[in-house]
């Protein structure tokens, strides 16, 4: 869905493209066997390479290879049996060789897809143009000594995976949807945690500008975007600042911007002329990258079901549809759960409850589904309540909203309780006589020709069981018993 | 005579016979080194610990426990990382940098037995052909023109190493060669000095010039010694990617100089215009040994010889501009003040290396940079792949290739100085098989019209350390090389 920007000149059209940081999980660095652990003390991770004393040399991780090739394979995407280490040079005190081990002619991925969910629930396919391996720098703090700045190391030679899509997007929504999804399948596969607020997936973002159908404009690349929040943020504040340009009769610089979280603005890092040349070359110390046989293969065994073929599965094996399969597949435990819940009961009904009472539950609070109070297994419980007449759907929320206060099961709750329904004929036929010696005159009117009064009974006698009658056995002796 | 004369493999022989103790054998060395300080050859005397690992030699050996080169004293280039000991690479850079962790070549050595004496001189990273880069001053060669008190240089960039093996103040030691720097310092000095194929010796732990060229290898005053020193020096590592899985053979079989039926290729591309005749005549007469040891002497062509220097020239420096990056003056080494992170890294840069280096970090920069990669870097590196393909196809028609190693003997300390093209002449004969990885190994073979030594450099196929070992034993058969250094004379 292209999102248009009205100028006083006509309709502007976002083209945007994202290059996405995520990082490898793995125990140890992309070229040294020091940890990864996030928030350690500053300086505890660091190998002799990730500090590059003199005279030290890289080793690649042939487990973090694994994992860029199962990403591969996750993306659809070309995965190359032969690719190339090179340097990318640049003077920084958090990044201690002086260059970046990277790979920039010769990827170990080449072009795949991502098919996006949309919020009118169609799909859009992103090209993917590469993803490459790379290292991580250290950290500068700038903000721990008045002249001094700090580094940290602790990153420094930690293993990246920078995902490079195709400038395919149309609008904050779709670049909201290409990192949501783009995360689920890094998660799916267990190539990365996806966790933005620790910085283990990064977003730079480019954006231009064009009316709609004319060639491309030029770009600015924004820097460092942590968030899907920011990333929406970043984009708008962009888009309206480059067509406030254009219409002024102005050209865009193209150049590198940072986004300003406190501000809520990009502003301006350096200019196209300012920018560094990195003279890239392949780095001596490693030889060319060959995947051995049989190694994409094997990875191909090893992956699991993704999010795009559960959604699918969802609604053709289950029946749901497209927006609450997006939903559940959004993430693997939540489908997971879901499928659980779902085994052996009414689907429909398992993925209501689940979307609308439980995750609904969960957000209010502010929990993962991890911490849930209820598990599927409880959850399943409930609905099994339900779906036997046990409790009626009414009923079931007052259980639920026990089970997420208590952590106890539906049926102990019920049972405490006495919310057992009522499904007792004498006991309902007993409870419609006492309701229609009541109320003689509305009975009397009833049978006259107010139709509209069952529903006055039905409230009535409902209220006297104390909310357990069964409701349909209900209706059914209230229609016999004041038939004229 | 004394101990210090002694061969590396006689000397090991007197100690397992107990003629001698590892402790006498280093007293001698240490004492030569006191004498002989003046060259400058050692930036680091390590006497107490030598002594020490002297008398754990000695009582090693008492039980019956001695390695391969136990008991052995040695002096180690400044290029090489020892744990405890000051590693400067000969630059301000580092100086009084210790290195918490030890070299894998040096591992090894200690790993069998060696003792260490301390750190050699050297030309600055390793960058130059005369020992006159070094931060510490140059070093002398023991070697003087008769009649003349002209103080001439030791080569480079391992010119401590070869002084110190010349004038006897060690045993052996061990250097590195990224385009000549073991094999010219050892023709200047008239010792012996190996460069193993790319990929046998570990390059971890040792101070990077040019990650694609770098080879660690030893030097000593026979053929067999370098055998010897290896052998031990040798070694898949996994620690380092370009390391070579593939056995180490026992070498010193191979020194016994038979070479009947051998083909030896002489490069026709190597008569170079302006080559001394005391050269060529040296060349020459190599060739005429070898014929009269049986081997069958061939013409070969070695087309793209002419391309090699300019194109060592830029693909060492690319790589030693990037590589030499880390010296940034943030977490080691020396850092200049600056009020700015710029300033920072100008003037701990500026004040940290000399010249040569700065010209190489330049002309790196340079080549490596958008819009002349292409017509340098990526250049060079298509000829490297021709140069690397005439050995290939060289080696069809023959087993070893002879080549003098440099073309001139040693100069004088304050000459070639002012000119940087004159200097890199030097490596015209080494250069090549840095190229192409190749083994490539230097042996005395007379005394030249100044009566200084030339030597020849015998190259071999990669990996046939042993084809290079065999001819270059029947060189030094045949050239009965005895004479000595001025300074031990006198």
């Amino acid at each position: 869905m292209a999102e248009l920007i009205r100028g006083t000149t006509g309709d502007w059209e976002m083209v945007i493209g994202l290059e996405v940081h995520a990082q490898v999980t793995s125990k140890s660095k992309l070229f040294s066997g020091a940890p990864t652990d996030f928030g350690a003390e500053p300086n505890t991770q660091v190998s002799l390479v990730d500090a590059a004393m003199p005279g030290m040399l890289p080793v690649l991780n042939g487990f973090v290879v694994e994992q860029a090739v199962k990403t591969g394979l996750g993306l659809n995407a070309q995965v190359n049996k032969r690719s190339v280490f090179e340097r990318k040079n640049y003077f920084y005190p958090d990044l201690p060789q002086g260059y970046q081990i990277s790979q920039f002619q010769h990827p170990i991925v080449g072009k795949g897809e991502v098919e996006i969910d949309l919020p009118d629930g169609t799909t859009k396919s992103i090209g993917v143009t590469r993803l490459h391996l790379e290292q991580d720098a250290g950290k500068s703090l700038h903000d721990q000594d008045p002249r001094k700045t700090f580094v940290d190391l602790n990153r420094s030679g930690v293993a990246l995976m920078e995902i490079v899509s195709e400038p395919d997007m149309r609008s904050a929504d779709e670049a909201a949807a290409y990192v949501r999804k783009l995360r689920a399948i890094l998660r799916y596969l267990g190539t990365c945690d996806g966790n933005m607020d620790e910085g283990s997936m990064r977003c730079d973002v480019n954006l231009s500008m064009r009316k709609p159908g004319a060639p491309l404009g030029t770009r600015c690349e924004i820097k460092n975007v942590n968030s899907i929040r920011f990333v929406m943020a970043a984009i708008e504040y962009e888009a309206r600042r480059q067509v406030e340009i254009l219409e002024d009769g102005g050209k865009i610089d193209q150049e590198t911007r940072l986004w300003d979280t406190r501000q809520g603005i990009t502003r301006s890092m350096r200019s196209k002329e300012e920018a560094h040349d990195y003279r890239y070359f392949p780095d001596p110390d490693l030889l060319p990258l060959v995947l051995e046989d049989g190694l994409i293969e094997r990875m191909q065994a090893t992956l699991p079901e993704l999010p795009d073929a559960k959604k699918h599965r969802f609604m053709g094996e289950w029946g749901l549809s497209a927006y609450d399969s997006g939903v559940l597949v959004a993430e693997q435990e939540r489908a997971a759960f879901y499928e659980e819940v779902a085994k052996g009961r009414d689907p429909k009904l398992a993925a209501n409850w689940t979307i609308t009472e439980l995750l609904g539950a969960l957000n209010r609070e502010g929990k993962d589904l991890a911490d849930s109070p209820v598990s599927a297994s409880k959850l399943g419980g409930l609905i099994d309540l339900i779906q036997d007449n046990t409790i009626s759907g009414r009923i079931a929320k007052e259980v639920f909203a026990e089970m997420v206060e208590s952590g106890k099961d539906a049926a102990s709750i019920v049972e405490a309780k006495g919310l057992r329904q009522v499904v007792d004929t004498g006991a309902i036929d007993k409870l419609v006589d006492e309701v229609m010696a009541a109320n003689p005159d509305k009975v009397a009117e009833y049978r006259s020709g107010k139709d509209k009064l069952f529903g006055f009974f039905v409230g009535q006698a409902m209220k006297a069981s104390g909310g357990k009658a069964n409701p349909a056995l209900l209706n059914e002796t209230l229609k016999k018993k004041l038939a004229p | 005579m004394s101990a210090v004369d002694l061969t590396l493999a006689d000397a090991l022989d007197r100690l397992a016979r107990k003629d001698i103790s590892a402790v006498e054998l280093t007293e001698a060395h240490l004492e030569q080194m006191a004498r002989h300080r003046s060259l400058n050859a050692y930036l680091v005397e390590t006497p107490e610990r030598a002594l020490g690992e002297a008398r754990a030699s000695d009582a090693r050996r008492a039980q019956g426990q001695a390695g391969p080169l136990d008991g052995i004293p040695l002096g180690i280039k400044d290029l090489f990382c020892t744990k405890g000991v000051e590693t400067t690479a000969g630059s301000r850079m580092l100086e009084n940098f210790v290195p918490t962790y030890e070299s894998t070549v040096t591992a090894n050595l200690w790993r069998d037995g060696a003792v260490m004496l301390g750190k050699l001189n050297m030309d600055e990273f390793a960058m130059g052909s005369s020992n006159m880069t070094s931060a510490y001053g140059p070093v002398e060669n023991p070697w003087r023109r008769p009649g003349s008190n002209a103080k001439l240089v030791p080569g480079g960039s391992s010119g401590g190493s070869a002084s110190a093996v010349a004038a006897r103040m060690a045993l052996g030691a061990t250097g590195t060669d990224t385009g000549g720097s073991i094999r010219q310092p050892a023709a200047f000095c008239g010792i012996v000095g190996i460069k193993p194929t790319y990929g046998r010796c570990s390059r971890w732990g040792t101070i990077a010039f040019a990650s694609s060229l770098d080879q660690a290898g030893p030097f000593a005053r026979t053929v067999k010694d370098t055998a010897i020193l290896l052998r031990s020096m040798s070694g898949f590592d996994r620690k380092d990617s370009t390391s070579v899985d593939m056995p180490v053979p026992d070498w010193v079989k191979d020194c016994v100089g038979n070479v009947r039926g051998m083909r030896i290729g002489i490069p026709r591309q190597y008569r170079i215009d302006g080559m001394p005749a005391e050269i060529e005549r040296v060349w020459n007469q190599g060739a005429q040994w070898l014929r009269d040891a049986g081997a069958e002497i061939v013409e070969i062509d070695l087309p793209h010889t002419k391309y090699a220097l300019p194109t060592y020239y830029v693909v060492a420096p690319a790589e030693c501009s990037s590589n030499l990056a880390r010296y940034d003056g943030v977490r080691y080494g020396h850092r200049g003040e600056g009020a700015t992170l710029t300033e920072l890294y100008e003037n701990s840069r500026a004040e940290g290396f000399g010249a040569e280096v700065k010209r190489r970090i330049m002309i790196g920069t340079y080549v490596l940079s958008a819009g002349y990669y292409d017509a340098y870097y990526l250049k060079a590196q298509q000829v490297r792949a021709l140069i690397a393909r005439d050995f290939t196809l060289a080696f069809e028609k023959c087993d070893a290739i002879l080549t003098p190693t440099a073309p001139s003997s040693a100069f004088a300390i304050g000459e070639k100085m002012d000119d940087p093209i004159a200097m890199y002449l030097n490596d015209v004969f080494t250069v090549p098989a840095s190229l192409a990885g190749l083994p490539g190994i230097s042996v005395p073979a007379g005394l030249g019209d100044d009566g200084l030594p030339l030597g020849l450099q015998i190259l071999g196929k990669p990996f046939d350390e042993s084809g290079v070992f065999r001819v270059a034993q029947a060189i030094e058969d045949a050239a009965g090389f005895t004479a000595k250094p001025a300074l031990l004379a006198s």
